[in-house]
């Protein structure tokens, strides 16, 4: 094995924010520089990984040299390494910002757990094992709790007890479904499951209770209940990190179940999803549009964003890869969005001292660049153009239109209308000028550009959709079935 | 129905009286335990299943063990937060809610 | 929750689990599943107990993962660790002294037996930890202040090495040319052993870090 193609496996995205986890834990300063350097390996490394896939194509890595069905495979492809891609961008973004964020001694609990996170991430972006991955969800489950509490307050503290008891019971869900597959199947290889013969009510089974296992973590109404708490209490870029990136790692497990282990799904299913997604969509939106708290206006945002990934299942039986596609661009351009939304209401306030909306005058004046992400943000999440928001519900409303499917493109007409509502409401305040309340307090130069860098990356990738699409499928993830060009 | 197959439901009926309890009991302490009680049917339905013909199939049983672990650190990390919340609301439940 | 609702509740659960016991009796259960793949690759794991195997060789990831995932709940209890005050235990009680001073060397010696046994029966680093954690516990129970006075600092160096030493003899089994944890074949065994020995010490301190709460490590502020 030559040197470069050593540097390039994929468990080096598992050990250097594991390595540097417990660096940050052993060291006693310097934790935030270490961490920064972390993440930003951590960008390194997935460049170089879809450098490497670009070139030779989908890759495996089987992790003790046994190979599936004995042992675990590690594989790569166009999507996974996209979702590496977004979690390694956001997490720098919020790496940056967390690093002017935190007291020092804040500092010393927050940077373990965070690498941890991002660790049990790259895992699972990784996984292909049906075992492997409730132990990374486990991984993801509790290091989110652990961060979310981390704050002490009482609402925090609250939120995350509920948000364990919810993720700890998505997770015994999950794993009682994987139980019977691999009783019926001698696998948990995602692949060699898929292709296994499964008795028709076990496979219903299995799929119902991994499933709703999911649907707990990622929120999907109505199982949201657990999140605006979570979401709204933990500290800024915690907060970003659950909405941006947290909630989608069970969205991508069920893509992929959906895809390789369940291909038989009936319409009846991608309906109910698709209405639960819809239903999601207004919801979240209309209790938007009514808090009152910045924070709680964008953690309801998440509860209507996560709604159009399962709003468009209904679409996927005749779509296909491109509907897929316009999904994983709406997953990638939340993510970007929304860490810059939550990042940007953590400055509104660390500024004012509050986040009520109604008070928040004047913010234009003294933090422009904050106000232009939230700006910029809002643009994506309205789906506006040009960005990565606009590009992924053009192409759902075009595939919902070309399949006749009128209440779909109704639903993403009326949420973008819903969306431009309260992110108007969060603008409309920060743009009129007033007298401030108390005395505002500054907030630190990296802490306004990072969310700035990534509301921007939400509107680029709007120019970069086709280049995105081209990428996703190298691999062909949206078609079941072994691939031998690895 | 074999031995193996009466374990298993044993298991199933294990999971769904900790899903009974996490849903009825208001104090976090026994919604806890009812959450690794399902833990542990899973793990039981699990290791039930793996005897098979030709003799026991390992894999299932290390997979519990894995599982064990998990369940040991999550109950550890949860206990530690319901003391949090105790102390900072005066009570184990979830009942005060600052949110919803 | 009222008493109709909590019937109604009842009621669903019973139907699903109902349901869900059908499905299970329809599993069919034939074939050996995984277990001739891992019986006719056992000679080449470097231990004889076929779980072990699976646990440290052919699925070692996951418990690479699972050791982890002990370290991440120390973290987090760590996060949550300020400012609780616990009732103090009442230690003196002469028979709990007389026991722990006869069962923590018992202990002691039964988890490295179990340690040692995993190579060819039930056992290995987590069972071992566990009872070594145990004996930590009984130790608490007796004298809560004897970690920080006596091995404090051991204790804190402890808690990693699980996790490194793993990760250590996969990256060198990578270097080897294989891939990550691909122990070479003839050392797989006193691999194994290695691995397990540290895994059982950092599995024992982290529980019994976890049970005795307020860890006060990780260098200054």
């Amino acid at each position: 094995m030559s040197g470069v193609s050593l540097l390039v496996q994929p468990v080096w995205l598992i050990l250097l924010p594991l390595v540097g986890s417990i660096m940050v834990f052993l060291l006693a300063s310097r934790r935030a520089a270490v961490g920064v350097a972390v993440v930003a390996g951590n960008l390194a490394l997935v460049a170089g990984s879809i450098g490497r896939l670009g070139i030779t194509g989908p890759w495996q890595h089987s992790v003790g040299g046994w190979g599936a069905p004995l042992g675990i495979d590690l594989y790569l492809d166009g999507l996974s390494a996209t979702m590496l891609a977004m979690t390694a961008l956001v997490s720098l973004g919020i790496s940056a910002y967390s690093a002017a964020y935190f007291s020092a001694a804040a500092a010393r609990h927050f940077w373990p757990l965070w690498l941890l996170l991002l660790t049990a991430m790259n895992a699972l972006f990784l996984s292909r094992d049906l075992f492997n991955l409730y132990v990374t969800l486990e991984l993801v489950g509790i290091a989110a709790v652990a961060l979310t509490a981390m704050r002490g307050q009482r609402e925090a503290l609250v939120a995350a007890m509920r948000y364990l008891l919810t993720t700890l019971l998505g997770s015994m869900s999950y794993l009682l479904g994987v139980a019977l597959l691999y009783h019926s199947t001698g696998s948990v290889d995602m692949v060699l499951v898929g292709e296994a013969p499964i008795p028709a009510s076990v496979a219903a089974a299995a799929f119902a209770l991994m499933a709703v296992g999911l649907l707990l973590k990622t929120a999907l109404f109505p199982f949201h209940f657990w999140l605006p708490g979570a979401h709204s209490s933990a500290s800024a870029p915690v907060s970003a990190a659950l909405s941006a990136l947290v909630v989608k790692v069970g969205f991508y497990i069920l893509l992929r179940l959906w895809i390789e282990v369940f291909p038989a799904l009936g319409d009846g299913v991608a309906w109910l999803l698709g209405i639960l997604g819809g239903v999601a969509v207004l919801w979240g939106s209309l209790q938007a549009i009514l808090q009152q708290r910045a924070k709680m206006l964008v953690a309801y945002s998440t509860v209507a964003q996560l709604g159009y990934f399962f709003l468009a299942l209904p679409l996927v039986a005749a779509g296909g890869s491109r509907v897929w596609g316009a999904i994983v661009l709406l997953v990638i351009a939340h993510a970007l969005a929304k860490a810059a939304m939550f990042m940007a209401a953590g400055n509104l306030l660390a500024f004012a001292g509050h986040d009520r909306i109604r008070d928040l005058d004047r913010v234009v004046q003294r933090m422009p660049l904050t106000a232009a992400a939230l700006g910029l943000a809002g643009v994506s999440i309205m789906g506006l153009p040009p960005s990565g928001g606009f590009s992924g519900k053009w192409l759902l409303l075009q595939a919902s239109l070309e399949q006749g499917n009128w209440p779909i493109a109704l639903v993403l007409l009326l949420g973008g209308v819903l969306a431009a509502v309260y992110v108007f409401k969060l603008l409309e305040h920060i743009f009129t000028s007033g007298t401030p309340l108390g005395e505002p307090r500054a907030v630190a130069r990296t802490m306004e550009w990072a969310p700035l860098m990534l509301a921007i990356g939400a509107i680029v990738l709007g120019f970069l959709a086709t280049t995105t699409l081209d990428f996703l499928i190298i691999g062909e993830p949206f078609v079941p079935g072994r691939r031998d060009d690895y | 129905m074999t031995p193996a197959q009466l374990y298993a439901l044993v298991g199933i009926g294990l999971f769904f009286v900790g899903l009974y309890a996490l849903g009825v009991r208001q104090h976090l302490l026994p919604r806890i335990l009812a959450l690794n009680i399902m833990g542990s049917g899973v793990f039981v339905v699990l290791v039930a299943l793996a005897r098979r013909s030709d003799g026991v199939d390992p894999v299932p049983h290390a997979m519990v063990i894995t599982g064990i672990v998990v369940a040991v650190s999550a109950t550890a990390l949860a206990l530690r937060l319901m003391l949090r919340v105790a102390h900072a609301t005066g009570s184990a439940t979830l009942t005060d809610t600052g949110d919803e | 929750m009222t008493g109709v609702v909590r019937w109604a509740f009842a009621g669903l659960l019973a139907v699903l689990a109902f349901g869900l016991a059908s499905v299970v009796l329809q599993i069919p259960g034939t074939g050996s599943a995984l277990r001739s793949q891992v019986m006719a690759q056992l000679p080449q794991s470097g231990v004889d107990h076929a779980v072990t195997a699976v646990l440290l060789n052919f699925r070692g990831y996951d418990t690479f993962l699972e050791l982890v995932v002990l370290l991440l709940a120390l973290f987090g209890a760590w996060g949550l660790s300020d400012s609780i005050d616990e009732a103090p235990l009442d230690t003196d009680i002469d028979v709990l002294t007389e026991l722990v001073a006869f069962l923590v060397p018992v202990l002691i010696v039964v988890a490295a037996y179990l340690l040692w046994v995993g190579a060819y029966s039930p056992g290995g680093a987590f069972q071992g930890g566990a009872v070594l954690a145990g004996a930590g516990v009984l130790l608490s129970l007796c004298d809560p202040g004897w970690r920080s006075r006596r091995v404090e600092r051991i204790g804190e160096v402890l808690l990693v090495p699980g996790v490194l030493v793993f990760l250590l003899v996969g990256l060198a089994s990578m270097l080897l040319g294989g891939q990550f944890l691909e122990y070479p074949r003839d050392m797989a065994g006193s691999l194994i052993l290695l691995v397990e020995g540290f895994a059982m010490l950092s599995i024992a301190v982290t529980l019994h870090t976890l049970f005795a709460g307020t860890p006060r490590f990780g260098g200054g502020a």
